[in-house]
């Protein structure tokens, strides 16, 4: 790796930090102005002004955004997320467990997806402009232009309505066998499966017909190579950075995807949590499960702005 | 993103052909419906005409009923108004100042140019649902805030696409004489830059149209958009979720409505006479 790689990589690090900075901050004063007083929604209608007002100050409410931005900020480098208001736990402990189920979720779907959306993407791409292509690229822009939660609807229709295979809505907490955990998993990780594919087939399929337009591809043909010869051994290995590149991408849009998935089936997720606390304007809770989302966001899209770095030959 | 990857065989770059005409139809009808929805409702969206709950179709109740025995057909109709009718508004205002900050960076550069794209990336950065999420929570879901929501999370979107291509004009050489002339930087973005990068700007407009159109269900989906006695596509697909398991037309229509619109703005993007720049390029 040269010097210049290594700087632009750098860069782009530092670029993350400085983004990651801004997003803790707005995420933080955008929360500050959730409507209402939380001390009085604690306590209750019942409460008498004395003890809104002494709640109030044990909670550090009458000190100005700044400085509470700047305590939440230093608990959070010592990994103390705050205590949660609606229930008084750490919410280091509600996130732990639920933290644990969503990337479960994310990780099934990834191992899924990731060898799907391959397959299809370079295949449509090898055989471009057949009936087969062109089935593949329809339904992929058909699932990009529809919300999550229709393909989700969509999916319940099919394996649970129609073909009754699986539940419609099934709840995490009776999992007691292999069948009951396949129940549970299997509506989400389709749901999501289909979404993330989606893009990763588009981006890998334009990837890799790029690169076949490209002269080398040209002459492995002219020079007699077999088709998949010539995809397999020539193309792919150039389209290898791109190619990884959109699956960091493509795998950034399961943030989006995990709020409405969880939500719809019930998945007790960090994302099903979010929302919840959004309801009950639980603000730690609320912070800590945006910095989550937005550190895993950021992570993804900033490994795949590396990978493209790094796979540009110009560059390196 | 939303391109369709135009299968080699160009029907991109003729001027006008059946996708497009069929996309801009179904568009225009939906338009049309947003406009005049109150006049042509059959029923009063608040009135119970059916003694069931998720009925079927049928004559009278062309589209079923909903889960209070609703008359479907009515609420999707008056659903466009509030889809289309806020995704438009806060599309209007996203591309307008995004693409005025985009030309308006491009133009002075330097540090102005600088600070306002790394903002504006920082921005970028925060997922769209999340950010709404988190704002709509703050603010509220009336009407102006949603609008304003929707268009701040793809302002930064809409800024990035206008500055890239402005940065292009402004090398070119007439932008030079323009600037030795001593026009005014208000001069500069109106008269030489935005009617070169008028077509691209429109497409991205479209697009942006599209992404709006999916939050906006996807929050209301979420509870947190369009609030009950109001009703979106987004909430109409919400509050019907339980006809699910029977395959209750209430809960399919609404997301086809969706699936209809968006569909059709890509296609019809995507099948537009003038070949228009690759935005992911």
């Amino acid at each position: 790796m040269t010097s210049g790689v290594l700087n632009l990589v750098l860069k782009r690090l530092a670029i993350a930090v400085v983004t990651l900075m801004i997003v803790l901050f707005a995420v933080f004063f955008a929360t500050s102005m959730l409507p209402g007083d939380t001390a009085s929604i604690l306590l209750g209608q019942a409460a008498t002004p004395e003890a809104v007002a002494g709640l109030r100050e044990a909670m550090h409410l009458n000190d100005p955004a700044i400085l509470r931005f700047l305590r939440w900020l230093f608990g959070l480098l010592h990994g103390d997320l705050g205590t949660s208001y609606a229930n008084e736990m750490p919410v280091a402990a509600l996130i732990g467990g639920r933290f644990v189920n969503t990337m479960e979720l994310a990780g099934i779907t990834t191992l899924l997806s990731v060898p799907l959306a391959l397959t299809l993407g370079i295949t449509a791409a090898m055989l471009r402009g057949s009936l087969y292509d062109r089935t593949v690229t329809v339904l992929s822009i058909g699932v990009i232009s529809v919300p999550e939660f229709m393909v989700a609807t969509l999916a319940v229709l099919l394996f649970a309505v129609y073909l009754k295979w699986l539940p419609a809505l099934s709840s995490v907490n009776e999992a007691h066998t292999l069948t009951d955990l396949v129940r549970i998993y299997a509506m989400p990780v389709i749901t999501l499966t289909f979404v993330i594919s989606a893009q990763m087939i588009r981006m890998t399929r334009a990837a890799v017909i790029e690169t076949l337009s490209t002269p080398y591809v040209e002459m492995a043909l002219l020079k007699g190579a077999s088709r998949s010869r010539m995809v397999l051994k020539h193309a792919l290995p150039n389209a290898l950075g791109p190619i990884v590149n959109a699956v960091a991408l493509s795998l950034s849009y399961l943030v989006g995807g995990v709020i409405i998935v969880e939500t719809i089936f019930n998945y007790p997720g960090i994302a099903k949590l979010m929302v919840d606390a959004v309801a009950t304007r639980d603000l730690p809770l609320i912070q800590s499960c945006a910095m989550i989302f937005c550190l895993g966001y950021l992570l993804l899209i900033t490994v795949a702005d590396i990978i493209a770095i790094m796979s540009n030959p110009r560059i390196r | 993103m939303t391109r369709v990857a135009a299968s080699g065989r160009s029907f991109l770059g003729h001027s006008y052909n059946l996708v497009g005409i069929v996309a801009s139809l179904v568009i225009l009808v939906w338009m049309l419906i947003a406009i005049f929805a109150p006049t042509i409702i059959p029923h009063s969206i608040g009135d119970i005409v059916d003694d069931d709950y998720f009925g079927p179709m049928r004559q009278g109740l062309w589209l079923g009923s909903d889960y209070l025995g609703r008359d479907m057909l009515s609420r999707v109709l008056m659903g466009a108004r509030y889809t289309v009718g806020i995704s438009l508004a806060a599309v209007a205002i996203a591309c307008f100042s995004g693409v005025m900050l985009g030309m308006t960076a491009a133009v002075i550069g330097g540090w102005v140019d600088t600070c306002l794209s790394r903002f504006l990336d920082a921005m970028n950065s925060i997922p769209s649902k999340l950010f709404g999420l988190v704002v709509v929570a703050a603010v509220g879901s009336s009407i102006p805030a949603l609008i304003l929501t929707l268009a701040v999370i793809y302002i930064p979107g809409a800024y990035r696409f206008a500055r890239a291509l402005a940065v292009n004009i402004n090398t070119m050489d007439f932008m030079t004489v323009a600037r030795v002339r001593g026009e005014s930087t208000a001069y500069l973005i109106g008269s030489e830059i935005l009617p070169n990068i008028i077509r691209p700007v429109l497409a991205d407009f479209g697009l942006r149209f599209v992404f709006i159109v999916l939050l906006l269900s996807g929050l209301s989906f979420l509870g947190l958009g369009l609030q009950p006695p109001l009703a979106d596509w987004g909430a109409l697909v919400r509050e019907n979720i339980g006809g699910l398991p029977f395959a209750a037309p209430a809960v399919i229509i609404p997301s086809l409505a969706i699936a209809s619109l968006t569909i059709s703005v890509n296609l019809l993007i995507d099948n537009l006479p003038q070949k228009i720049r690759d935005r992911d390029a």
